[in-house]
């Protein structure tokens, strides 16, 4: 890998964009491990992994717009496409689990069944 | 530094994809094992990427795409499936 050229305070902040970024994603797959019930779990991923991985995208941005002469674009397709599809996918998840009617935990609240 | 970084960010993201198989195989019902198989594609979205990075070669980011638009269809067919019993009314 050839960093030649690049102005410390770019690199500080990729750096710092990547590093954020994995620790976000993983804190989100702790969340889907560890949490007891589906309605719970379903927060995890769909938030603090789709940020994590927008920090990581972001960051490879970043350093491919400085590699490469211009902006990179194709970096910030994925990111667009993976922002506008990630609520989508949740939204599905949720009406499927109220239609199979998954057990919840007790503090669960609003429920819309008993 | 981002030499540096990298392969820190790669280990936090192999965790994070035992956790995701660990959610895979343990989940009681099926719509944990839909979300773990989605997390699942957003992670290796990101390793990817950061694969592209540190081989610098510019162009795996196509696959990253192409694993996002795969993970997304797939989700949203087996979610429909749950659904309505029917992918395709």
């Amino acid at each position: 890998m050839t960093v030649t050229g690049m102005p410390w305070l770019l690199d500080l902040l990729i750096a710092m964009f990547l590093l954020v970024g994995g620790l976000v994603a993983l804190i989100g797959s702790f969340g889907l491990a560890k949490m007891p019930d589906f309605y719970m779990r379903l927060h995890g991923p769909t938030k603090a992994s789709t940020l994590g991985v927008g920090c990581v995208l972001l960051g490879s941005l970043l350093y491919f717009s400085h590699q490469q002469a211009g902006l990179s674009v194709q970096e910030a397709l994925v990111t667009l496409f993976l922002f506008t599809t990630a609520p989508v996918s949740a939204h599905m998840l949720a009406k499927a689990a109220l239609h199979r009617r998954i057990k919840a935990v007790d503090r669960t609240r609003n429920k819309p069944f008993d | 530094m981002i030499a540096l970084v990298i392969p820190i960010a790669m280990g936090l993201f192999a965790l994070a994809l035992l956790m995701n198989l660990y959610r895979l195989l343990l989940g009681p019902d099926m719509t944990d094992r839909i979300l773990a198989m989605d997390t699942l594609m957003i992670n290796t979205i990101a390793l990817i990427v950061l694969a592209d990075i540190r081989m610098g070669v510019g162009f795996l980011f196509e696959a990253a795409l192409l694993i996002a638009l795969m993970g997304f269809v797939s989700t949203v067919a087996m979610s429909k499936y749950l659904l309505r019993g029917d992918v395709i009314e």
